[in-house]
């Protein structure tokens, strides 16, 4: 294939489109409430009442508004377009015959000029709902696969780097390291076998932006993973899914197989002299697996457990070969930087976070679901623009960002942009993408603990202060809880967060103390309240329990 | 071959190129602590007892190359803490109680206990129950006084090349196991060496029907044996 078939492809779907779709969202949740119903409900209203002309159901990824679904996308011409949210299978008639006119009586419909839609800003899930992720042609038809004929003929391996250092990028993982430095590093390795990696390993309890995207566009991620292999001069890559997520990996399969029969991965891509291949790789559901050193070692079939660093990845990898390793959040912005170009990319966030992140959002707010902003937006914006505010009756208190390696920040915070350094200087970190907001209700003690059960449980075992220390660290903090502890303990407890965060091997006992620090920074009077001799011996004393 | 100087607690050094801090501290009489390093084998940087503060940063210096421009500290205020408390967490993770134990008067546990001054435990026992291995005819393994430092898993696959040792499970419910988790006694791999045994640094590993006086972990003999297949030199 060149790029003239891909062009004479996507003009071959997009001419087949009928004057009015529905898209009915199939990505995993809006499928758990009954998706797949509604849409064969929706096919047979259409061939039933001979609407086929006139009207197509296709079958697409996250409409975003996940806790309304099951949503469909009613899109024609001439009218504007209609997101009916919780709709049942006995609605789909009506919706599939009001197609083209009038939105369906009845039927609870989103407005779609809400904040919760105008304010988003999409790169990475700009054809997210709009393409169909089992069908190759519809992702052409919106553009995929064109960035990589363009970097594999018009763009040396050395421009398609300096494209992602001049743009900003950052990883999405967690760290936020810059893309191009780590692109960079791989491509000055030797020559010889290198590969590229995804990492979809996405264990943090709460966040699914990166489930979303595979289930949604897959072909965006490899062909951001194949521009990657161009630039760094890798031949193979891998992506690491876990095992909890079945559609994702049915979906990327697919995609795979896909992509490989019209020849845009195998030998020869687009007839350059560019061979890749991408191969899944399925985890077992353990968080540590995502750190990148133990994906390694999980790819390799040993026992997932980190090593120490340096080496890094990129020097020392897969079998003791240069690796590179992205996030699936950072390969997906990877097209459309090629395509509009750095500088374009540059214009978008801060100027130490460009781009956007999407953002997982959850907890006591009226709008809950997937959210992609502009880096730099406050996080009031997000919490009461975009997420509508609290439910009747609640107080919001703060926000919980970085899952169990992040923190929480006070609402007085909440002008802070969302930037990597911003929410770092708070103790908390952008992470990988999971945003929960509580209220009034929620005890912060119990959230560090819950967190630090989290690590306790996913810990590896391999290291002494994480191991044994976030055991330590639960007792105490669950001693907390109860109003069980003595003064003494909160010292106790500093002390062994400071020792576990300094002395651990990897980021999983590194970070597992955060959510303690930063609960014990904004809301330290939680603690003390629950501590015995502090507020009266009488409720939480232990013999009162 | 390359040198490097770098800067141990003040004054200057030279470290080979490729050694690491640890060994370069060692050639200048300078001791950290190691619980997981055995000489001979591969390090992994485990229990942390060997961080060292490199130019500000904590680093384990067994896995640490030394370079140009470090300026390494080895005894600061915050690692001897931390190095108390990673003993004490040993220590409160299962079963050390010294006065029954084996390998009392020579365990590495215990004299670094000795050596950074652990006088109490600040943390819970947790003291879970583990199991006892006497089905080998001539070891016996106690998992209540292992403390997953991974030497006989890494003494039996790199030196002897049986690998019968590994570790399963994970975080606080991670074992050592022979085989897939066979008994000892039945592993069809184990080749009786003991080398596991003179590897272990705390009565975890044990030659059975042996006073505690005599159950010493013979690490010489594990020196020679690496020395001599290493660099051919049958002599000490
Ligand atoms: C305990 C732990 C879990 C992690 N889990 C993930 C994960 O699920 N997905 C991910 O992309 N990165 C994860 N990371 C970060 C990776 O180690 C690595 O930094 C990242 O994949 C690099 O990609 P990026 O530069 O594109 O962010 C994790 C790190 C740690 C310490
Ligand atoms: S910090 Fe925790 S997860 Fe990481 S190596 Fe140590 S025990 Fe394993
Ligand atoms: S049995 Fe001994 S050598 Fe093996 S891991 Fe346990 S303490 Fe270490
Ligand atoms: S001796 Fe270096 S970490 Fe154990």
């Amino acid at each position: 294939m060149d790029l003239n078939d891909l062009i004479a492809l996507a003009d071959r779907e997009r001419a087949d489109r009928a004057p009015v779709e529905l898209g009915v969202c199939l990505a995993a949740s809006c499928q758990y409430s009954g998706a797949e119903q509604i849409c064969r409900s929706l096919s047979e209203t259409v061939v039933a009442g001979g609407l086929a002309g006139r009207v197509r159901v296709r079958k697409v990824g996250c409409l975003r508004l996940c806790s309304e679904g099951p949503l469909v996308r009613a899109e024609g011409e001439g009218t504007p377009p209609v997101l009916y949210r919780k709709v049942t299978a006995e609605q789909a008639p009506a919706i599939a015959r009001a197609a083209g006119g009038a939105p369906a009586d009845g039927v609870a419909t989103a407005d779609l000029n809400a904040p919760f839609f105008s304010m988003q800003r999409s790169i990475v899930l700009e054809n997210t709902g709009r393409v169909e992720p089992e069908r190759i042609e519809s992702a052409i038809a919106a553009g995929a696969y064109r960035s990589l004929s363009l970097a594999l003929h018009e763009m040396s391996p050395e421009a398609v780097v300096d494209e992602i250092t001049r743009s900003g990028l950052r990883g999405r993982g967690g760290a936020g390291y810059p893309t191009g430095l780590k692109w960079a590093t791989v491509a000055k390795m030797p020559p010889g076998q290198k590969y590229v990696v995804c990492n979809a390993d996405e264990g943090d309890p709460g966040a699914f932006m990166d489930r979303s995207v595979l289930e949604s566009d897959p072909h965006r991620v490899i062909e951001g993973m194949a521009i990657a292999a161009f630039a760094v001069g890798a031949d193979q890559g891998f992506i690491y899914v876990r095992g909890e997520y079945p559609l994702a990996i049915e979906r990327l399969d697919t995609a795979i197989r896909q992509a490989r029969r019209l020849g845009l991965i195998g030998s020869d891509i687009f007839e350059s002299p560019f061979d890749f291949r991408v191969d899944l790789r399925i985890g077992a559901g353990a968080f540590v697996c995502g750190e990148e050193t133990a994906l390694l070692q999980s790819i390799e079939g040993r026992r997932g457990q980190p090593r120490p660093r340096p080496p890094y990845p990129a020097e020392s990898g897969l079998w003791g070969c240069p690796t590179l390793i992205n996030n699936v959040e950072t390969f997906a912005n990877v097209p459309a930087i090629i395509r509009e170009g750095a500088d374009w990319f540059a214009g978008i966030g801060t100027q130490g976070s460009k781009g956007t992140k999407v953002f997982a959002l959850a907890g006591k707010v009226r709008n809950t679901g997937l959210v992609e902003v502009p880096m730099g937006m406050t996080l009031r914006a997000i919490v009461e623009s975009i997420g509508g505010g609290p439910p009747e009756g609640s107080t919001i208190k703060a926000v919980q960002t970085g899952g169990p390696s992040g923190g929480c920040i006070p609402s007085d915070l909440f002008d802070t942009p969302v930037e990597y350094e911003a929410l770092k200087a708070l103790g908390s970190i952008m992470g990988s993408g999971g945003m929960i907001v509580m209220d009034q209700h929620d005890d912060m003690v119990a959230l560090a603990r819950y967190f630090m059960g989290f690590c306790m449980d996913e810990s590896c075992g391999k290291c002494v202060p994480c191991r044994s220390g976030t055991v330590q660290l639960y007792r105490m903090l669950d001693r907390i809880e109860r109003g069980v502890a003595a003064p003494e303990e909160l010292e106790r407890l500093e002390a062994l967060c400071d020792m576990v965060k300094h002395a651990s091997l990897c980021g999983l006992g590194q970070a597992a103390p955060n959510p303690v620090l930063s609960t014990l920074r904004f809301f330290r009077h939680e603690y003390e309240a629950k501590l015995i001799g502090k507020n009266g011996e009488g409720t939480h004393s232990p013999i009162a329990r | 071959m390359a040198v490097t100087t770098l800067r141990l607690n003040g004054a200057m050094i030279s470290a080979r190129e490729g050694q690491t801090i640890l060994e370069a501290a060692r050639e200048a009489g300078t001791r950290i602590p190691t619980l997981c390093h055995l000489d001979g084998v591969s390090p992994v940087g485990a229990c942390r007892l060997c961080l060292v503060e490199v130019n500000g940063r904590l680093m384990p210096s067994c896995v640490t190359k030394a370079a140009e421009e470090m300026d390494v500290r080895t005894d600061t205020e915050q690692l001897r803490e931390y190095r108390k408390m990673i003993v004490e967490l040993l220590f409160a993770e299962r079963n050390h109680v010294c006065s029954v134990c084996v390998a009392d008067g020579h365990c590495e546990l215990q004299n670094l206990a000795e050596e950074l001054g652990v006088d109490h435990i600040r943390f819970d026992y947790l003291a879970p129950e583990c199991g006892v291995d006497l089905s080998h005819d001539r070891y016996g393994q106690d998992d209540n006084r292992c403390i997953l430092c991974t030497r006989c898993v890494r003494v039996c696959d790199e030196v002897e090349g049986a690998h019968t040792w590994d570790v399963a499970g994970r975080g606080a419910r991670s074992r050592v196991i022979t085989d897939l988790d066979r008994p000892w006694g039945e592993s069809s791999t184990c080749t009786s060496c003991g080398k596991c045994v003179m590897a272990c640094p705390t009565g975890a590993l044990f030659h059975r029907g042996a006073s505690v006086a005599e159950n010493v972990h013979d690490r010489a003999m594990l020196r020679f044996l690496i020395t001599a297949r290493e660099e051919k030199r049958w002599t000490v």
